[in-house]
């Protein structure tokens, strides 16, 4: 292979993107030897094993995927804003749209959740880490250097052009012969592995860690909702580890699972992808309603109307959600008996869903409703989900998609599910929970502003799309020529998608602002809301709780407020705590180089990091490593600084 | 870390109980794994195309030899865990031992097989059929690798350490994966070898 291989070249907007890179991983390292930070980044963050840091990392990484999604997306739209643009090519086009699937909804709807069920599980259920904390930071370093690793494709070897769903015999070989589908399965692949581990780590931290009285039926809807999303990660996630090991088989080894000519079957990957990819839509959705559902009843000071309907139409979304596949390739030919049947089950999702939303009408009915940014974002979501949910029931019916597939009115729908779905539950729970976390507030006013901003944006960048789908506008096509008449309503969306920009932007701005000047003296449940997180101090202790809560019912840190009775008593006890560890980031960094020497096909290299991941295995299994206990007098200091500090009621 | 004796040791902590259920529960998603590659298996186990069926591939011989090994090893394994909850350490190393014989063993018939299929011209290049064995096979033949090298450290732990809650709690998890390992052998022999060779 030749350097001007190895390096993407010929594009002015990739030099750039060099250029770039290459400025940010100096002025990183320079900027911590300057301020004398390294001891600090590395003691503090990258060891780290405390949950909620984990959980501030995984958002991070989230809001910097967002940025990159983003990119992409802006390129896309103004691409597309005019007939016959030369802006980029076809090729280049293909790359983006790819890219621009994979890190919105792997590397930034993913672990933004996964950040906030971080931050917020093991507090709401009144523990004080996670079951497993190593392993806890070694899924966020796996999942980091795959996001890492995916995104250095666009300028190292080129990035994978075949579409998110990376569809064979497109994404063979033959067909895509750089080494970017290499980097979509190996990165995935990285990632993936982390987030099974998320997932069984959280099952065992909500199975077993809740607080003395807090059965199941007495959890926080959040929790509940997060405990059956990792259910579906845990059996959805496999299938997704398969696909991608043949994919790499397919294309580096020769074998012939997906060609044709030799006994393979294409179909088989449309069919592996989606038995992950559909469930994978309800992790990234079932927390959102998690999310709404606390922050609706906490702002319409009311408890959530319905709640075993709630759970119960939770659980049967997530079992409908595996049987659901093939209505994303109605069209490639498997009869009317099949087609039917997932036409029925892919309809009937609608039913539990419609049910929530219903609960949630219930539960503003009456109430006092308080409009806080989380609180808009909450509300903003209920229409507009609804009509991405309609729009979907439309898709559903097998012979009508005939007309819808592949059209922009698809692209439409998907993004009115997601965004208001998962984008706004995200922002939502990021206003929400912020206070909890860092001990102050993210401004209002800003935050209100950039909700009108993207709430509105939203609806002006998508909408004109269900139009230009049903007029027969295809999707991932780059150019198009101006007597088909696209270009006005394209138009129109470009201007929807800098609207969208211009409320991120106002987002980053207030968490600058709120970062220097919000007011720092906070009560410890700012809110005035339902559930055990906000019963301890603001921000959080690093042991969680000094002392753990006893529950008796269903938002009791609410009872106890209303009735003044403390949920814990007694004396503190030392506390034993886990101990930050390098081994994860170690592991995360082996895992990225391996990665990288795969994709490249580089085997001795590939090899030797091999061994190195297996080392570190080894090495876990014979340190000897017990925590360490947080003295009584400790807690006590600890617990006067944040009571002293907050002035609290 | 409060230790609780009126159960086995393996259980006697709360971390203990945690890390066996969250076992269970990567058992879970092991399942989903082998239960994809079998549905690979089944989808493309008719497209030979030019090279072999598995009638043509498969003999009963090394086939039985291998069960009978990793069979053993799982009863051995059994005796192990039992062996432990006794407190003896020496027949439990001892039985541990030859559970990983018996795997190396396996592991052994096992590369033996995929020599001669190479031999005779069935490579995972040859045919879709032959890609999607050769894949459910590796991958069930790597566990057992990884289980071989696992193993190995749970023992020089043992030695090392003796019966602490730490040491019979990893013992204890390694059992359940090679159980399962045993349970998915019993799914190939008898829809990969057995029906392939009818």
């Amino acid at each position: 292979m030749k350097w001007d291989e190895f390096f993407v070249t010929g594009e002015p907007m990739i030099y750039a993107a060099m250029v770039s890179i290459v400025v940010v991983s100096l002025a990183i390292p320079i900027a911590l030897t300057y301020f004398k930070k390294w001891n600090w980044l590395w003691t503090n963050w990258l060891t780290t094993v405390d949950h909620k840091k984990i959980g501030v990392m995984y958002i991070l990484a989230a809001l910097l995927m967002l940025f990159r999604g983003g990119v992409d997306a802006i390129l896309m739209r103004a691409q597309t804003a005019v007939p016959d643009n030369g802006l980029l090519d076809g090729q280049h086009y293909n790359e983006i749209f790819t890219t621009h699937g994979v890190v919105m909804i792997l590397f930034m709807a993913m672990p933004f959740i996964i950040g906030l069920m971080n931050v917020v599980i093991p507090l709401q259920i009144g523990a004080r880490d996670v079951a497993f904390p190593r392993l806890n930071a070694v899924s966020f370093w796996l999942f980091f250097s795959g996001a890492m690793l995916f995104n250095i494709s666009f300028v190292i070897g080129g990035s994978p052009d075949a579409g998110w769903s990376a569809y064979f015999p497109l994404a063979s070989l033959e067909f895509s012969p750089t080494v970017g589908n290499n980097y979509y399965a190996i990165a995935l692949q990285i990632a993936g592995i982390g987030t099974l581990l998320t997932g069984i780590n959280f099952l065992v931290t909500i199975l077993k860690m809740r607080a003395p009285g807090m059965t199941l039926m007495k959890m926080p809807m959040f929790t509940w909702s997060v405990l059956i999303t990792n259910v579906i990660i845990v059996f959805a996630f496999p299938v997704l580890t398969v696909a991608l090991a043949l994919m790499t088989l397919d294309r580096q080894f020769g074998t012939q699972f997906f060609a044709m000519q030799s006994g393979g079957m294409d179909m088989l990957w449309a069919n592996l992808f989606w038995v992950w990819g559909h469930p994978e839509v309800y992790i990234v959705i079932l927390p959102a309603f998690g999310i709404y559902s606390e922050i609706i009843s906490t702002f319409a000071r009311k408890n959530l109307y319905g709640y075993k309907s709630m759970v119960v139409s939770m659980v049967a979304i997530s079992l409908l959600s595996f049987v659901v596949w093939a209505h994303h390739f109605y069209t490639m030919g498997h009869g009317v008996m099949v087609n039917s049947v997932f036409s029925i089950t892919t309809m009937a999702i609608a039913i539990p869903t419609g049910v929530k939303i219903f609960n949630w009408l219930f539960t503003l009915r009456k109430g006092k409703i308080s409009f806080t940014t989380p609180m808009l974002y909450s509300l903003a979501f209920i229409p507009i989900f609804t009509i991405g949910g309609v729009t979907g029931v439309m898709l559903a019916m097998a012979s009508a998609d005939y007309q819808y597939h592949n059209t922009m009115f698809l692209v439409a729908h998907f993004h009115y599910v997601l965004i208001p779905g998962t984008v706004f539950a995200v922002i939502a729970g990021f206003h929400f929970w912020f206070p909890k976390v860092f001990g102050f507030m993210l401004n209002e006013k800003l935050g209100k502003l950039s909700f009108w901003f993207i709430a509105i944006s939203f609806n002006v960048t998508f909408f004109p799309l269900f139009i230009l789908g049903l007029n027969g506008m295809t999707r991932r096509m780059y150019t198009y020529s101006e007597s088909t008449g696209y270009g006005p309503l394209n138009m129109l969306s470009m201007v929807g998608a800098v609207g969208l920009t211009i409320g991120f932007i106002i987002l980053v701005y207030n968490i600058y602002w709120s970062v220097r000047y919000s007011p720092r003296n906070i009560k410890s449940d700012p809110w005035d809301a339902r559930s055990l997180e906000w019963s301890t101090h603001s921000p959080v202790p690093e042991y969680n709780f000094a002392l753990i809560p006893t529950v008796n019912r269903l938002d009791a840190h609410w009872f106890a407020k209303k009735e003044g009775k403390p949920l814990a008593t007694g004396k503190y006890e030392p506390i034993h705590m886990p101990n930050n560890s390098g081994l994860p980031i170690i592991m995360g960094a082996a895992f990225f180089f391996w990665g990288f020497f795969m994709v490249f096909s580089w085997w001795i290299p590939a090899i030797v990091f091999g061994v190195v991941i297996l080392g570190t295995l080894a090495y876990r299994t014979f340190e000897k490593d017990h925590g360490h206990y947080i003295s009584v007098e400790e807690i006590e200091r600890t617990e006067k600084a944040l009571r002293g500090e907050q002035h609290e009621n | 870390m409060k230790i609780d004796h009126s159960v086995p040791m393996e259980y006697s902590t709360d971390e203990n109980k945690m890390k066996i259920l969250g076992f269970w529960i990567f058992l879970g998603a092991e399942i989903a794994l082998f239960s994809t590659l079998f549905a690979v298996y089944f989808t493309l186990q008719g497209n030979t195309k030019v090279g072999p069926t598995s009638a043509d591939l498969f003999h009963l011989t090394p086939v039985m030899i291998e069960t009978i090994l990793l069979l053993s090893s799982s009863f051995t394994i059994g005796l192990g865990i039992h062996a432990m909850r006794l407190g003896l350490k020496k027949p439990m190393m001892t039985f541990f031992g030859i559970t990983l014989a018996l795997g190396a063993a396996f592991l052994g018939v096992e590369v033996y097989e995929f020599v001669t299929y190479v031999g005779e011209g069935a490579t995972i290049q040859t045919s879709g059929f032959l890609s999607a064995l050769f894949t459910l096979l590796g991958t069930h033949g790597l566990h057992v690798t990884f289980g071989l090298l696992w193993g190995g450290a749970i023992l020089l732990q043992i030695k090392k350490r003796g019966f602490t809650p730490e040491t019979t709690n990893k013992s204890f998890i390694f059992s359940l994966y090679w159980h399962f390992l045993d349970v998915v052998w019993i799914f190939i022999f008898s829809f990969v070898y057995l029906k392939g060779l009818m």
